[in-house]
């Protein structure tokens, strides 16, 4: 199991577009992952349970990864972060 | 004829006859399923028939709008893939429910988490899950929905609530409008409508149960006003509108950026009126030197309870931090009159005009004037703010209001909390018991800002929207001259600045003589700005000081009028 904390930068937070890219990312994927957000964890392949959390500019996020893939779908969440700008690590 | 008011979702006029949209009813009925199995192959099935059509659209909108706008329907097919959304739908169809219901057992579990949250947008999106589960389901019982994109003449659309693919889909060669029951300024149906270029209001509560089939509709998208069957006069003077919009789009611009100086060099300001904070946008690029009116009712309408003091504080921040500084007057909730509440409903009154209104309500409901005020002082740090408070008819009503306001800012100060020191505190002078003692109001309120649309009505004692008396509705009336007059004179004895807020303030005829009188601030539509900075450099204000006199003394608004006509002309 690996994890990763980032800082929300994108001004519209983890609505909408930003959400629909990270899951469509991550769904392929045969790890589980999580987004923890205020104490709150949701299945990160899950659009609506992301949405759900309510991520504003400036929010601190966790992402949890674990399976056998667990290595290249953080690497492809944290090129996403970047290459968006979303948010830094 | 009718009108009815709603949240003006996207600029532009449309003039058109009305099709109604009946809502399709989709029978859902629970029943128990004992081959699990085959259920569960059904409802996969109609997730594959929504996906299919779901690219289908999400192609077709990206052929018409680009990618940023069909990223709408990329989400929308991420909810069919959901598994936190499939997986507990079909685990409850192999507890032996059928799928309809189990569909619609899940879509609510989640609409009710989006609507608990405190969060506008995220609860906006709640329109987007009904949308995507509406159209497996009408898969599931076999129903197909009204199909937009066959509509083939002319028409404003009429619905209960349009959902984002509804609004995709309209075939713009013949859809000029749309006006629905339901829906926010943040719903991807208004986002979409915009978009569009498609002028609509929303949000109207009312406009299925008063618009038939067939009848005229104008859809006035910059004022948030609906009129059904209107007289031929309306017609025409929108009509007129429209074309302006048209024409004056590119020659106005060379005004943008300027200030506002007669050519005697003498200044004004030119502010808009909002009613959300996404106007600020437009208000900005047609040029506005403040917001002259931000008319906070639009947060309080189109929802099911009262907006929280965080949303209501987002908003008004939001409002600031766009307007960078320059000034910006936001008046306290005008509700009541024509403007409902559906989650508070209001006795029905004999004269709701007349009835408990605006401060006349906010002072007898102090718990949510409070909760406004507070979000207000608190957002007062990122921006140049000024707070009005409407419908004021008895200073006792002003010193009240102040009063409340001047204790919650203490309480803030007193938690910590930062809260600016230059906020003006003004009202509207839109009541005629105002507009007479205007010179007591102007010792204690910090500037006055009139509002013409109500002070002619109340002052000529005519319904602005009962077209038997429109003959009524008078801006170059002697009496309404005069009491314009005496509250700029009244408020600049004490030093303190006057504005004017109603559709006079915009008007060719009326400008000549408002800057005669000396007023400060004109505040109108975001549309009509650059018009009005044309107008007005072109204007000299002692010239038309020296026939202040001679219009003053004029006894009807016929002979101002005609005597206005004659003096632009011969400069012309």
């Amino acid at each position: 199991m690996i994890e990763r904390s980032y800082k929300i930068t994108s001004v519209e937070g983890l609505h909408a577009r930003p959400a629909a890219t990270l899951v469509a990312a991550v769904t392929p994927f045969t790890s589980e992952v999580k987004l923890e957000y205020q104490e709150r964890q949701v299945n990160m392949k899950s659009i609506m349970g992301l949405m759900s959390l309510g991520i504003s500019k400036d929010s601190t996020i966790k992402i949890i990864a674990d399976g056998s893939d667990e290595e290249d779908l953080m690497a492809v969440v944290d090129a996403l972060m970047k290459t968006e700008g979303l948010a830094t690590g | 004829m009718k009108s009815i008011a709603g949240l003006a979702a996207s600029n532009g006029i449309a003039i058109a006859k009305a099709l109604r949209i009946e809502d399709t009813a989709l029978p859902i009925e629970k029943k128990a399923v004992t081959n699990t199995d085959k259920e569960i192959k059904r409802f996969e099935s109609a997730i594959f028939a929504a996906e299919d059509e779901l690219k289908e659209i999400k192609k077709q909108t990206q052929l018409k709008l680009g990618s940023d706008t069909s990223a709408i329907f990329t989400a929308h097919l991420l909810v069919l893939k959901d598994p936190e959304f499939i997986g507990p739908i079909k685990e409850k169809i192999g507890r032996g429910l059928n799928a309809e219901f189990a569909l619609q057992e899940t879509t609510n579990r989640f609409i009710a988490m989006f609507d608990a949250l405190d969060n506008e947008y995220i609860r906006a999106r709640t329109a987007d899950i009904r949308d995507v589960a509406k159209r497996v389901l009408t898969h599931l019982v076999g129903l197909t929905l009204p199909d937009l994109s066959l509509i083939s003449e002319e028409v404003i659309v009429i619905a209960n609530d349009l959902s984002p693919s509804e609004t995709a889909l309209l075939n713009l060669d013949f859809v000029k409008g749309f006006v629905t029951n339901r829906g926010s300024r943040t719903s991807h149906t208004a986002i979409l409508a915009r978009t569009l270029e498609i002028p609509a209001v929303i949000g109207t509560n009312t406009a299925t149960s008063t618009i038939e089939n067939g009848q005229v509709v104008i859809v006035d998208g910059i004022e948030g006003r609906v009129y059904v069957n209107p007289s031929e006069e309306i017609i025409s003077a929108y009509r007129a509108k429209s074309a302006d919009l048209e024409a004056n789009k590119v020659e106005m611009t060379k005004y943008l950026n300027k200030p506002t100086v007669t050519l005697d060099g003498h200044r004004v300001e030119l502010a808009a009126n909002i009613g959300t904070p996404e106007d600020v946008k437009g208000a900005i690029e047609n040029g506005s030197e403040g917001i002259g009116l931000y008319r906070t009712e639009f947060l309080y309408m189109g929802r099911d309870s009262f907006p929280s003091e965080e949303e209501q504080y987002e908003a008004y921040k939001s409002v600031l931090d766009c307007m960078k500084n320059r000034p910006t007057v936001i008046r306290t909730l005008d509700c009541g009159g024509d403007k409902e509440l559906p989650y508070f409903k209001l006795p029905d009154e004999m004269n709701p005009y007349l009835g408990l209104r605006a401060i006349r309500l906010s002072l007898e409901m102090q718990d949510m004037f409070r909760t406004q005020l507070r979000a207000l002082l608190r957002a007062s740090v990122h921006g140049n703010l000024k707070i009005m408070f409407p419908m004021i008819a008895t200073l006792d009503e002003f010193r009240k209001a102040k009063a409340i306001l001047i204790q919650e800012k203490e309480q803030l100060i007193s938690k910590g909390i930062a809260v600016s020191e230059s906020i003006e505190i003004g009202m509207m002078v839109e009541v005629p018991s105002a507009a007479v003692i205007a010179d007591h109001f102007a010792k204690e309120a910090d500037f006055l800002s009139i509002g013409t649309n109500d002070l002619i009505q109340y002052t000529l004692a005519a319904d602005r929207m009962n077209e038997r008396v429109s003959y009524l509705y008078q801006p170059y009336h002697p009496a309404i001259l005069r009491l314009v007059k005496n509250v700029i004179d009244a408020a600049h004895q004490q030093g303190k600045w006057v504005g004017m807020c109603g559709q006079m303030a915009e008007d060719d005829i009326a400008i000549p003589i408002l800057l005669a009188l000396g007023l400060d601030e004109f505040s109108m539509s975001a549309s009509s700005i650059l018009k009005a900075r044309s107008r007005i450099s072109q204007l000299s204000k002692s010239k038309w000081e020296g026939h202040l006199s001679h219009i003053m003394s004029l006894s009807t608004a016929e002979e101002v009028e005609h005597f206005m006509k004659e003096i632009i002309g011969k400069r012309n």
